[in-house]
């Protein structure tokens, strides 16, 4: 049992260790919420020129760098340094025939500020998660001590939250996807959520280790979180699936604002639910033997 | 006889209970419903700027200037001159906040946000925010304005003795380290009024436009003292960062009343009047960050946002229907009515509606689900061991109870944290988001047990074991 149980967890191992290059490689590219800088939207009503038309024509504003990006059919994303309203009228009427959809420019000092709180943020989420779990779990300490039970917790977190992030390390490398503050808001989401099916399993962990008390029962703590994980597998699939099945909607049909959104929840909740099996209660297993060693 | 009459009885309480439920459901849908197609009703849905269109501007004030424990008092006047000036350009339901830097940035930086719903023209509304003047005194040091002071030399000659403040212009100064700080500025201002000069004390001839000041009690008496310890030296006043005169001050004023002329115009000194009547800004902001939202736009994130909730929504009801059957119906009734109750709590409350409270509320909806999951499966094992059905809910409701409670408190660990990292966009998705939890939470333990107790499914027919079973057994 406890052989099938390691072998299991080279799965999110890999996963995490692909993710860990990724970044490293390709770093993660921030949006301007985040770094600074300003996104104005244009339609062209009456057809759209090509990417080179436009860099000509916003060459003479000497405003830096300016990113083209096309968006839907008639539409571009121009991505500059922060512009302040004059140089957005400049840049606009620089662009002949097209009309406004959004402008957004941010200074970046709260770029820096956000970036800042984030790391707090899920330093926090964390942080709280593991009193948690350790309070929750408090009367469970054979074998395991229950501040254990938080460690695993911890672990299986940080992996939920790096395959996401690689994901987007490598998007934004391949296809210019960016980092904002949405997807840290996913990613403090996924904290949240992913923790449940780990809960659900430690409950059911928790209920078999009581049971086996009271009925005098031996089992080695490994059968038993096998047993567990295997009870409760149905409904932690099922529950990841349902809130799944609404994102892959909003992902498809949802509003193209929260599109980047719903996929990193997407990949969150995916590597949430299989790491709760193959990382989680693996893990447990590993400390229980270790200590017994 | 007499156990079955009692347990039919028993039986057909819980049935009205739950049609008690489903009733109070029915009623809170059609609350929502009402009060949405009825445009004028006193409960619309508020939509934040990314869904209606609109401005939102982001100022930093500079609060160097400002005393110690006095920041919080000047962005409180910053606030509501803005506010006053924004009410004057007539935009409906504007929103004029404080904004402080957070307690684990390293230093603090004040801001004010400004949101005007339905202002999609930018460039005017920072303009017209702009136009107010800020309005400063300072004084000059004398031995760093060593240089001026040959120019004030200069046109000090040509002052006359009759006014109370003799008129020194040093015409494009720049604000710098010769000017000291005297706290003295717009704030203070009571009133403001244009007179004309009686002819002899202008260095432009006769009827110059002079801008007469009229400071508040507080003013009145930091301008006296001002006045009075500072006799012979040069009072500088600054217009919007710029030094405008720079006066001797001959004798100590009181009474409050003070003189600016600058060679204006006739037209710009009843210009600056009207702004300093308006509201002089107690300190310079400099604009941060801006957005502008199309209405366009917001109108197609909304509709593709509603579209997905729906088709979402549908897709959980036929996924839940098909795998956990019976059970699964319960899950999808207890649905539409948290659907209902969040309707309504965003209009009750109101909750400002974004993009990312729309996707929070999606997500939640899938979360919510999660306890009747939890729970079918319960009963379904309860069931497994043989356990007679009324036995079987309310072991398995009991049982899956704990990590019911466990997870959700998870839930609301995090969304209480997200709405402290927040801005805006991010707090209306925590709001929406912690709202679901706590609604989800309630309305599993009161709507989904009280629907299942109610039901009466015979589990040793082969019908009843698979409306009770799920997934692929049968």
């Amino acid at each position: 049992m406890l052989r099938y149980q390691t072998q299991l967890i080279l799965l999110p191992l890999i996963a995490s260790i692909i993710s860990v290059v990724a970044i490293v490689t390709w770093g993660l590219t921030l949006g301007i919420d985040l770094k600074g800088g300003s996104l104005l939207e244009v339609r062209y009503p009456n057809g759209r020129p090509t990417v080179d038309a436009v860099h000509a024509a916003v060459a003479p504003l000497n405003f830096g760098e300016v990113r083209v990006q096309p968006s839907g059919d008639k539409n571009f994303m121009l991505r500059a340094r922060d512009l302040k309203p004059d140089d957005k009228s400049k840049l606009l009427a620089a662009l002949k025939g097209a009309e406004e959809v959004q402008f957004n420019s941010v200074g970046p000092s709260i770029g820096a500020e956000i970036m800042q709180k984030a790391w707090w943020a899920i330093g926090l989420v964390i942080f709280s998660i593991i009193l948690f779990v350790a309070f929750a779990f408090r009367h469970v300490s054979k074998p395991v001590a229950s501040w254990k039970y938080g460690v695993v917790v911890i672990i299986t977190l940080v992996h939920d939250i790096l395959v996401p992030t690689g994901l987007f390390a490598y998007l934004g490398h391949t296809r210019g996807a960016e980092v904002d503050v949405l997807f840290i808001v996913a990613l403090l989401t996924i904290l949240g959520i992913s923790v449940n099916d780990t809960i659900v399993v430690f409950d059911r962990i928790r209920e078999n280790l009581r049971i086996n008390i009271d009925k005098h029962r031996k089992e080695p703590f490994g059968e038993v979180v096998a047993h567990s994980t295997m009870q409760t597998l149905a409904r932690s699939v099922n529950t990841s699936m349902t809130v799944i099945i609404v994102l892959l909607v909003l992902f498809f049909i949802g509003p193209v604002a929260t599109k980047d959104f719903s996929l990193t929840l997407i990949v969150g909740m995916i590597a949430g639910t299989y790491s709760s099996i193959f990382l989680a209660s693996p893990l447990l297993v590993l400390i229980g033997k270790y200590q017994k060693n | 006889m007499n156990t079955v009459r009692s347990k039919s009885a028993e039986h057909s309480v819980k049935v009205f209970r739950a049609i008690a439920v489903i009733i109070f459901g029915a009623l809170v849908a059609y609350f929502v419903y009402s009060t949405t197609i009825n445009h004028a009703s006193r409960y619309p849905f508020k939509y934040g700027l990314d869904l209606a269109g609109g401005s939102h501007l982001v100022y930093t004030a500079n609060l160097k200037d400002v005393r110690k424990g006095e920041e919080a008092d000047a962005m409180s006047t910053l606030r509501d001159v803005i506010e006053r000036r924004i009410n004057v350009f007539g935009v409906s339901e504007p929103l004029v906040q404080v904004e402080q830097s957070s307690v684990v940035s390293s230093n603090r930086v004040d801001r004010l946000v400004v949101e005007l719903p339905g202002v999609t023209d930018v460039n005017k509304a920072v303009d017209d925010i702009g136009k107010t003047p800020s309005l400063e005194f300072k004084l000059v040091d004398k031995k760093a304005a060593a240089a001026a002071q040959a120019m004030e030399q200069a046109s000090q000659n040509a002052s006359s003795s009759g006014a109370k403040i003799s008129n020194v212009t040093v015409d494009g100064q720049k604000p710098g380290e010769l000017y000291k700080t005297t706290g003295l500025t717009g704030r203070y201002i009571k009133h403001a009024q244009l007179v004309f000069s009686n002819g002899q004390s202008s260095t432009r001839g006769l009827n110059e436009p002079i801008v007469q000041v009229e400071f508040n009690a507080d003013g009145a008496a930091l301008f006296k003292k001002l006045t009075t310890d500072n006799v012979g030296e040069n009072l500088a006043i600054f217009l919007d960062g710029t030094v405008i005169s720079a006066p001797v001050i001959r004798e100590p004023i009181a009474g409050g009343i003070a003189t600016i002329s600058g060679n204006f115009t006739p037209d710009a000194a009843r210009e600056l009047v009207r702004n300093l009547n308006f509201g002089a800004l107690p300190v310079p902001i400099e604009l941060e960050s801006t957005q502008a939202i199309g209405a366009a736009l917001g109108d197609e994130a909304l509709h593709a946002g509603v579209y997905a909730g729906i088709v979402g929504f549908i897709l959980l009801s036929v996924f839940m229907v098909l795998w956990y059957r019976l059970p699964g119906l319960v899950a999808v009734i207890a649905l539409l009515m948290y659907v209902a109750m969040m309707l309504a709590l965003f209009k009750l409350i109101p909750v400002v509606l974004t993009t990312a409270g729309i996707a929070g509320f999606i997500l939640s909806v899938g979360l919510a689900v999660d306890a009747n999951i939890l729970i079918a499966e319960r009963i379904k094992e309860e069931l497994k061991e043989g356990k007679e059905l009324d036995t079987a809910v309310s072991l398995g409701f009991s049982r899956a109870w704990f990590a019911i409670r466990d997870s959700n408190i998870a839930h609301i660990i995090a969304g209480v944290i997200l709405f402290w990292f927040g801005t805006a966009l991010i707090k209306g998705f925590a709001l929406v988001f912690g709202l679901g939890v706590i609604v989800s939470l309630l309305s599993a333990i009161t709507i989904s047990r009280t629907l299942l107790v109610a039901l009466k499914v015979n589990t040793t027919k082969s019908l009843g074991r698979f409306l009770m079973g799920s997934g692929f057994t049968f």
